[in-house]
């Protein structure tokens, strides 16, 4: 079984926010980049895959130069190769841009299943796993909390408003990933050192065919004209006495003040 | 010419979502600031009475697709008649909700008409003619606004932030059937529902959340919240400690790795208030912090400030709410 893993470099989750001088983007000085923490779940799931079925997991990730050491944590992590697609002239903010080169790469791999986290943290489209399955034209199951892959279908139960949604189709496929999926696991210092020696391909979206006019700005769906900070919020006002007044003036404060209650 | 603006409006079980309402309303804002028609589409089978409802809203046009494969929903049945909806109807604008379903859907579409989609929006602006979106970032500590490059402008709006309008049962709408080409060949099926527990409220969908966090001490306190969360008619949501712990499902976590929710009132006991739960909940309207440590982060974002126990405070808490609603 060939399986296709997509993750993506994205800040640490604690990270500080700060704009770049142009408005537009966020300061990347200082910055650590990790893997986005719903890829964790889709790459467990993917070497997972592996494990009872056998085949091979390729690992993918598009973007700029601190995507190499993270796609060495994900061979670490179970990955048999990896394939780094350069930022270079593809609009990386765009996810019709990004999906689009995705899915002319993927489609030259021609995996049976292909798993991404159910969003990026940071850009939080949500958006690009679902461009790719309509690019490549295949199914797609997304918010994944389990999956059951048989003889050419899989069954994958997806979280919905309230619920669940259990879907069955046929592969190939697109899965996007949601926490409680499974744990992910911690590399050991074996695989750290037997994943240097595994294969890190870094190509072009020229590559797969595509033009800068398809994938560069020109391509793009959408332009980010500005990005700011939140108005910060103002500490409020303590409520004191003992529990009984404290939960009384709370109550008094929400009816009659704010009038949410 | 591309002109009006078009809603998807979902429903489930044959009655539209809270958010159904809120998107119809904006999107009738937007179409009259835009000096363009509200149409409307609906999709599924058996539901035809909500075209009525629709026009109450506003829309001047509705689009149904009532056919017995599209009784559940399904990523390309959907697909395929949503952009059927917008091929015949050349909107400027299509808006759709930001819940599991609209964010399953809109990028699906979105690639297919080769169109950018922005997702999870929060604020819309229309400067001489052309829209212009605002969407949060990093989990809300930064917003980003957003331009479209081609038409039709493709949004999807967050729940809970706009508001509904009151519908004007005067309104009637023109119906056009649509979906005929549907068939029972789906890539894929949904081929059953598990419902949660009954009467429950959706974090992403409720008014009020009463969040936990490790001030909880273990699981078996969670009831606390809960309890709550029950007797406010809200949500009970959690830190990503608790949730990391085991002590309740990842379902429950508010944050950059869980949800993001912009409740009216969000009252968090017991959290300290991480950076990375901040991201998630700060854009509620009015925060109440329930905390032992007169230091911690929470309270510098909370509009009320209870320093105390939460294994006391929040009990008198729910016994006084209990009674209020009483009487």
């Amino acid at each position: 079984m060939k399986i296709a893993v997509c993750i993506k470099a994205v800040p640490e989750t604690d990270t500080r926010i700060k704009i770049a001088a142009d408005g537009r983007s966020i300061d990347r000085t200082d910055v650590k980049f990790i893997i986005s923490p719903y890829d964790e779940f889709a790459l467990e799931e993917a070497v997972r895959l592996k494990e009872a079925k056998g085949g091979q997991v390729i690992a993918l990730s598009l973007g700029g130069d601190e995507v190499p050491n993270l796609l060495r944590e994900a061979l670490a992590r179970g990955a048999d190769e990896a394939i780094h697609i350069t930022a270079a002239g593809i609009a990386t903010d765009d996810p019709l841009c990004v999906g689009k080169t995705l899915a002319a790469a993927l489609k030259s791999l021609t995996p049976d299943i292909v798993f991404f986290g159910k969003h990026g943290v940071g850009g939080d489209n949500q958006q690009v796993h679902a461009i790719v399955a309509e690019k490549l034209g295949w199914p797609q199951v997304t918010v994944v909390t389990k999956l059951e892959v048989g003889d050419g279908r899989l069954r994958a139960e997806r979280e919905i408003e309230g619920g669940i949604e259990v879907v069955e189709t046929g592969l190939p496929v697109v899965i996007g990933a949601q926490k409680g999926l499974n744990e992910p696991r911690y590399p050991k210092l074996q695989s750290i050192m037997q994943a240097k020696k595994k294969p890190l391909a870094t190509k072009s979206f020229a590559d797969f065919g595509l033009t800068a006019a398809e994938v560069g700005p020109e391509g793009a769906g959408l332009a980010v004209m500005a990005l700011r900070l939140p108005p910060p919020r103002q500490a409020g006002r303590k409520l004191a006495g003992d529990p009984g007044q404290q939960a009384a003036e709370l109550l008094s404060a929400l009816q009659n003040e704010v009038k949410v209650l | 010419m591309a002109n009006g603006v078009l809603v998807f409006a979902e429903q489930r079980d044959g009655a539209f979502k809270k958010a159904t309402y809120e998107v119809l309303s904006e999107g009738f804002r937007l179409a009259e600031k835009l000096g363009q028609p509200l149409s409307a589409v609906i999709i599924g089978s058996g539901i035809g009475h909500l075209a009525d409802e629709a026009a109450h809203y506003g829309a001047s046009a509705v689009y149904v697709a009532d056919a017995a494969p599209l009784a559940k929903y399904s990523t390309d049945g959907y697909a395929k008649t949503l952009a059927e909806a917008i091929q015949a109807a050349q909107p400027s604008v299509v808006l759709a909700s930001a819940t599991a379903m609209g964010k399953d859907l809109a990028p699906r579409v979105a690639a297919r008409l080769e169109i950018g989609l922005a997702s999870d929006v929060v604020e819309t602006h229309v400067e001489s003619g052309a829209l212009t979106v605002v969407r949060p970032v990093y989990a809300g500590k930064a917003f980003a606004t957003v331009a479209f490059r081609r038409a039709p402008a493709f949004a999807t709006l967050r729940p809970n932030v706009f508001p509904a309008a009151a519908p004007d049962t005067g309104r009637t709408a023109e119906i056009k059937s649509i979906g005929a080409p549907i068939v029972d060949a789906l890539q894929a099926k949904v081929t059953d529902i598990l419902a949660a527990a009954k009467g429950k409220i959706e974090l992403t969908e409720a008014s009020i959340i009463v969040s936990g966090g490790r001030g909880i001490k273990g699981p078996e306190n969670y009831y606390l919240i809960q309890n709550l969360a029950d007797a406010l008619g809200g949500a009970a949501g959690a830190s990503r400690a608790v949730v990391d712990a085991g002590w309740v499902d990842h379902s429950h976590q508010v944050g950059q790795t869980g949800k993001t929710v912009s409740p009216t009132l969000y009252i968090a006991c017991g959290i300290s208030g991480a950076i990375q739960h901040l991201a998630g909940m700060s854009s509620s309207k009015f925060i109440v912090a329930i905390n032992k440590d007169p230091e911690a982060p929470i309270f510098k974002i909370a509009d009320y400030g209870i320093v105390g126990d939460l294994f006391e405070v929040v009990p008198k808490l729910t016994e006084q709410v209990r009674a209020m609603r009483q009487n």
